[in-house]
């Protein structure tokens, strides 16, 4: 399968998604999952502006994305699918079945959100999401960057608890 | 109303050490204000550069790579500031080269840009004797 990354990352296309794992990755395209996005062709316009020459971006709601997963996965350019938040990324997993490792890559700090590790802040309802993609089988790890160590689903909730 | 005419947005620290370098060369450092990204969600970026432009008055933004969260936050708010003036790319020659100039406006940011781009040269076997 060429999607190289199912990755949650609340900045969506960012330094770190196109050029941190973009360019070793030779990623070339990328599926952005977001409702909102996917209805405003201004957000659209904004998001294509962030992306590389030679890159392609495709703008998904939940339910096209899920439709289209089969086609993103044979497609033979490597290519990273993204949400910006746990919830999209389990809806499109369970409504899937075709997810099988999720990168939580970053998950800043806001309102009612703990830190877990530096670059990762979750809500009760956002661990309760990640648990349950973890007990369907999907492998979650946390990894802001390639060269960084992944990060297992239980040692980032273990993290920072007090 | 305050002296600074832009800001820098860009990754990590790069903004406040690019700034640091103008203060030293220049001792305009007071021209430029630093934001960082680091640690925000999409949304803190844009709040965070939202208020340093309201703080200052400041209508221009140096912005470091394309697809970074400064430069889409900088962009993001244009839709509402058409006046605004983002110029991506931040090298120390074309803020150098903003910060000796008078006004400071758009035009100003678009000869910056012209310097920062006219800097950018490569030594190597092809020209080197």
């Amino acid at each position: 399968m060429s999607v190289e990354l199912f990755r949650i990352d609340d900045r969506l296309i960012h330094g770190q998604v196109v050029v941190g794992w973009g360019q070793p990755l030779g990623i070339q395209f990328i599926a952005l999952v977001d409702d909102e996005i996917a209805a405003s062709s201004w957000e659209q316009e904004l998001y294509r502006t962030g992306v590389p020459t030679g890159v392609e971006l495709f703008f998904d709601t939940i339910e096209s994305a899920v439709r289209r997963l089969p086609d993103y996965l044979a497609d033979v350019r490597p290519g990273i699918v993204l949400t910006g938040s746990v919830e999209t990324m389990r809806a499109l997993s369970e409504q899937s079945g075709r997810v099988e490792h999720v990168n939580v890559g970053g998950l800043h700090s806001q309102a009612g959100r703990a830190e877990r590790l530096r670059y990762v802040y979750l809500t009760p309802d956002e661990e309760r999401s990640l648990k349950s993609l973890g007990a369907a089988g999907v492998e979650v790890t946390a990894q802001d960057v390639p060269t960084a160590a992944p990060v297992s689903l239980s040692a980032m909730l273990a993290a920072h608890t007090k | 109303m305050s002296s600074v005419r832009a800001i820098v947005a860009g990754h990590a620290a790069l903004a406040d050490g690019l700034i640091s370098a103008v203060a030293a060369i220049t001792g305009r450092g007071d021209v430029l204000r630093a934001v960082s990204g680091a640690g925000m969600t999409a949304s803190d970026v844009t709040r965070t550069l939202e208020r340093a432009l309201d703080d200052t008055g400041a209508n221009v933004v140096f912005t470091d790579l394309p697809g970074g969260s400064c430069t889409l936050a900088a962009r993001r708010l244009q839709r509402e500031r058409p006046g605004l003036a983002v110029v991506i790319g931040v090298n120390l020659p074309m803020l150098l080269e903003f910060v000796m100039r008078e006004s400071g406006g758009a035009a100003d940011a678009a000869a910056a840009m012209e310097r920062g781009r006219d800097n950018i040269r490569i030594f190597d076997a092809t020209n080197v004797r």
